[in-house]
């Protein structure tokens, strides 16, 4: 049987709940509310089996210096170790990557579907793809209970691939994960956002409707997401929202008939949290 | 094509990236733990290292977190150089915006979530 992609989902990957997480303050009343909604989920997710989560991310100057920035970058290895991003290493586990199912994904992405990405035999995770790891698996001692596909996007330095590119990258994906003869399943994470800025007077920016409509599209209408463009999500949501182009990865690796289960929303500081999940019956 | 100015917002680009190349540069070999204590150690040092000029190391040394980024630094590689200092994003964030650090913080949803 080939393999199959058996869940979505477009969450937040925003760095401090990396800090409260390795303190032990998820249960504290600020994080708590977070901490909450990510309990069905993970529950939801262990049900579903997944064997290798394919993380869409973006890089914040761990492993890629502005010498060398691509614009997508795909990881090709057995293990990814985790990054010291100038705040040191966190205490987690490496993570087992799935070399072989990512030599698929190179080729099927570049020959036959024109998607030409930089292929990445070493790669140190960061926050990008950490948080969301720690908000959708529980890690042991020695590893993940699944294997990973770190799927890097350039959304730093403009130009930055458009959103349809993104939902059109996430298609392909689709495609290629189901060429793939090794019975897999596949759950394709698309993270950062929501809204947020963090640079100049207007640090702080939020718009929390802007992100309810989000939500509500990249469910109902991702077509129409597909045509936003940088300069409209950075003027709505903040300059730093554009990364929400990465959940257009995920949203078109997903059918057209990809069910909605959770849906969440929390935005404390500077940034609103969002939280979608579907999967595929 | 490209991007058209937006108020009180930096935008990242190639211009501004050329621009602060040298403390994008900086910043990012901030990602291990011997270059932070040799940053530490002397500032000045690792400045000329990099081949800052004097205007950029004035900023470092100011903790101009606005006049960074308006020479180009990016907020992601900024946030090493203030962990360094000391500055933590939020610190950073009222000095940019003019704000005294726990006025901005009374301007937050729940301001324990940091």
């Amino acid at each position: 049987m080939p393999s199959k992609i058996v869940a979505g989902l477009g969450l937040s990957h925003v760095p401090s709940v990396g800090v409260a997480y390795d303190r032990g303050k998820m249960q504290t009343p600020a994080w708590k509310p977070l901490a909450d909604a990510y309990i069905p989920v993970r529950e939801w997710l262990a049900r579903l089996e997944p064997d290798v989560a394919i993380v869409v991310y973006n890089d914040h100057g761990a492993d890629f210096m502005f010498d060398q920035y691509p614009t997508f970058a795909i990881g090709a290895a057995d293990r990814y170790a985790i990054a010291d991003e100038g705040f040191g290493t966190r205490p987690l586990p490496a993570v087992r990557g799935e070399a072989g199912f990512s030599a698929h994904l190179c080729e099927s992405l570049i020959y036959e579907h024109e998607f030409d990405l930089t292929v990445c035999q070493e790669l140190a995770v960061e926050h990008g793809f950490l948080v969301p790891m720690n908000l959708c698996f529980e890690h042991g001692k020695d590893g993940w209970p699944v294997a990973a596909v770190p799927l890097q996007v350039n959304v730093i330095q403009h130009p930055l691939p458009t959103a349809r590119r993104c939902y059109k990258l996430g298609q392909a994906l689709r495609n290629a994960v189901s060429s793939y003869d090794k019975d897999l399943r596949v759950v394709v994470l698309g993270t950062g956002g929501m809204s947020h800025q963090l640079q100049g007077k207007r640090f702080g920016f939020m718009n929390a409707s802007f992100d309810q409509m989000f939500l509500d599209l990249i469910e109902a209408d991702p077509d129409r997401l597909a045509n936003l463009s940088h300069q409209e999500i950075m003027e709505q949501a903040g300059a730093e929202a554009v990364e929400l182009i990465m959940w257009l990865v995920m949203r078109g690796a997903l059918s057209a008939q990809a069910r909605r289960v959770h849906r969440h929303y929390y935005a404390p500081m500077t940034t609103g949290m969002g939280l979608i999940t579907f999967q595929e019956d | 094509m490209g991007l058209t100015p937006i108020a009180d917002t930096s935008i990242f680009d190639l211009r501004a990236s050329r621009r602060g190349y040298r403390l994008n540069k900086m910043c990012g070999s901030l990602c291990s733990p011997a270059n932070r204590e040799e940053f530490k150690r002397d500032e000045d040092a690792y400045m000329a290292k990099f081949g800052l000029s004097d205007e950029e190391k004035k900023l470092i040394r100011a903790r101009d977190f606005a006049g960074m980024i308006a020479s180009g630094m990016n907020i992601y590689f900024m946030l090493k150089i203030g962990a360094v200092t000391g500055n933590s994003l939020y610190r950073m964030g009222a000095q940019m915006r003019g704000e005294r650090y726990e006025d901005f913080l009374a301007t937050r949803n729940f301001k324990d979530a940091v």
